[in-house]
């Protein structure tokens, strides 16, 4: 039985990712270790995100707010603002938000930049030069991005719920410590840590996906070109299926 | 056809590099199919061939980035394909290899790009070394100059020193050229061949350079092997090869 081409190409991507994948924790936990280009490698996915994550962050929360404002006017719950703009932002729109950003950014920097390495040979010169290549530039990416994210999302959220306070008193008049009060005492430990926890997941996939593709970019600048693409468009379903999956399993748990 | 016909003086020594039977393909595609050389000591042998021959398929059989499908090649004395991540770099460690794009770390400098493979490879060289040696190799091919510039702000010829230099950085007993002079004006492509050669003299080298640059071939090569269907179909000196009646060997010597 001959399967449809598109099927065909689906299961053979997915072995060779998950190949990937098996790959990376193989050389996880053998030295050599890379961690200077694992702390540069930090600095340039986390700290140069940051700008970018809180000025989104920022306005996501601001805007968020006036939305709502009309809605809980309606029914009257006004002085609820805070709170339901805090939910929202910590257990949903800022790991998700966040994250998006964060590939858009970032997935498609390492697809590019692994791509062109690939293609100009700069990986096979790493290799003959005592270099485990995939040590040093896939295990320090992904390793970063899975680390960055989670930090990146507890900023934005902060940043977000600051840009919330202020819009929250464009129209009204709270107290910033009032206001903290009242977010920080709806917010449960179950409402932050699977949030924060499926940014881990997030920041995984989006720095193996990034690296796969540039790893395994075709010849050509055009092919470098399709990697940096083809990263991040599978990056963000990426971070919808996984954000679909935790919230079943932090259903099934309980946590909701 | 091994030619037997130029046996010379250090003909006694065991081969720096010996290929026997090497196979290699991708997929369905049959690349090299039973192919054989040998480099003496000292020696350079330019390989011809046509484009997508397998040339550099060869090369980086021979330096372990591709693996052999069958057949065996010998570096330095040992069997590649039986040696583990460490023995496969401390070959590598006296196996320079010029790629044919160059290959120059962009997100580096020139400096960067020529300590990286010291750093790498000697684990136990001082820093008053390493600066020593980096600025001793870009005197040699003359672009002491350029130790702060990133190789995006170099021409194509600079950059091919560069990376002539990258490999010099770690003074290999043998080095692989991978197209040394295509791409380059007739002037810079002579003075990278005259790089070539001097380099070959002062710091012994032995070669396997590949080329379709005739004038270059005739500068560098002590023999010449011709790489036709996935074998060495011919090997010789070039004035024996220029001489030659068949086809497929003339067709290079127009
Ligand atoms: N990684 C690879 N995967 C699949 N096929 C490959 C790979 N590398 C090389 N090939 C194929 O092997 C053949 C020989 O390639 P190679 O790069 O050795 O050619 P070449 O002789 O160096 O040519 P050129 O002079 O153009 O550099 C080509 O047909 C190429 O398509
Ligand atoms: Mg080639």
């Amino acid at each position: 039985m001959k399967l449809p081409f598109y099927i065909n190409n689906f299961l053979s991507e997915t072995g060779s990712i998950s190949r990937f994948i098996t790959r990376f924790f193989g050389q996880l936990f053998h030295p050599r270790y890379e961690i200077r280009q694992f702390i540069r490698q930090c600095y340039l996915i986390g700290c140069l995100s940051f700008p970018l994550i809180a000025i989104t962050g920022f306005i996501m929360g601001l805007v968020l707010t006036m939305q709502l404002r009309p809605s809980l006017i309606a029914y009257g719950v006004e002085s609820q603002l805070p709170i339901m703009v805090s939910l929202a932002i910590v257990r949903e729109i800022g790991p998700v938000i966040t994250a998006l950003i964060f590939a858009g950014k970032i997935s498609s920097g390492i697809g590019a930049e692994l791509g062109s390495m690939k293609v100009t040979e700069q990986i096979d010169a790493m290799e003959v030069s005592g270099t485990n290549p995939f040590k040093y530039l896939v295990v320090t990416r992904v390793l970063a991005t899975t680390l960055m994210l989670p930090l990146l999302t507890v900023l934005s959220d902060v940043i977000s719920l600051y840009g919330s306070y202020l819009g929250v008193n464009i129209k009204g008049h709270t107290s910033l410590q009032l206001y903290f009060f009242q977010v920080f005492h709806t917010l449960q430990f179950s409402d932050v840590l699977p949030a924060l926890i499926k940014t881990v997941f997030f920041g995984f996939a989006i720095g193996i996906i990034g690296c796969y593709k540039g790893y395994n970019s075709s010849k050509g600048t055009e092919g470098v070109g399709r990697s940096a693409n083809a990263a991040v468009v599978i990056s963000s379903l990426f971070i919808f299926i996984i954000d679909l999956v935790t919230v079943q399993i932090t259903d099934i748990l309980g946590l909701n | 056809m091994q030619s037997e016909s130029n046996i010379s003086i250090i003909d006694t020594q065991e081969p720096v590099i010996k290929i026997t039977g090497l196979k290699k393909g991708f997929g369905n595609r049959v690349v090299l199919d039973g192919f054989n050389l040998e480099l003496k000591r000292g020696e350079s042998v330019v390989v011809l061939g046509r484009s997508g021959s397998g040339k550099s398929v060869l090369i980086k059989c021979v330096i372990g980035l591709y693996k052999a499908d069958e057949g065996e090649i010998f570096v330095l004395g040992k069997k590649i394909s039986e040696l583990d991540y460490e023995g496969m770099d401390k070959i590598r460690a006296n196996v320079g290899f010029l790629f044919q794009s160059n290959a120059l770390y962009d997100s580096m400098t020139v400096r960067e790009n020529l300590e990286f493979p010291m750093r790498r490879h000697l684990k136990n060289i001082s820093p008053e070394d390493v600066e020593k040696r980096i600025i001793e190799t870009l005197t040699h091919v003359g672009l002491a100059h350029t130790i702060e510039m990133m190789p995006s702000e170099l021409s194509g010829g600079m950059q091919k020193r560069i990376a002539l230099a990258r490999t010099l950085v770690l003074n290999p007993e043998i080095i692989l050229y991978d197209e040394p002079t295509t791409g380059l004006d007739p002037v810079t492509g002579k003075e990278i061949s005259t790089l070539m050669t001097e380099t070959q003299r002062l710091y012994n080298t032995s070669s396997i350079i590949i080329s379709h640059d005739m004038k270059c071939v005739q500068r560098t090569a002590d023999r010449i092997a011709v790489l036709v269907d996935g074998v060495c179909y011919a090997i010789g000196t070039y004035n024996e090869l220029e001489r030659s009646n068949d086809e497929k060997v003339k067709q290079f010597f127009e």
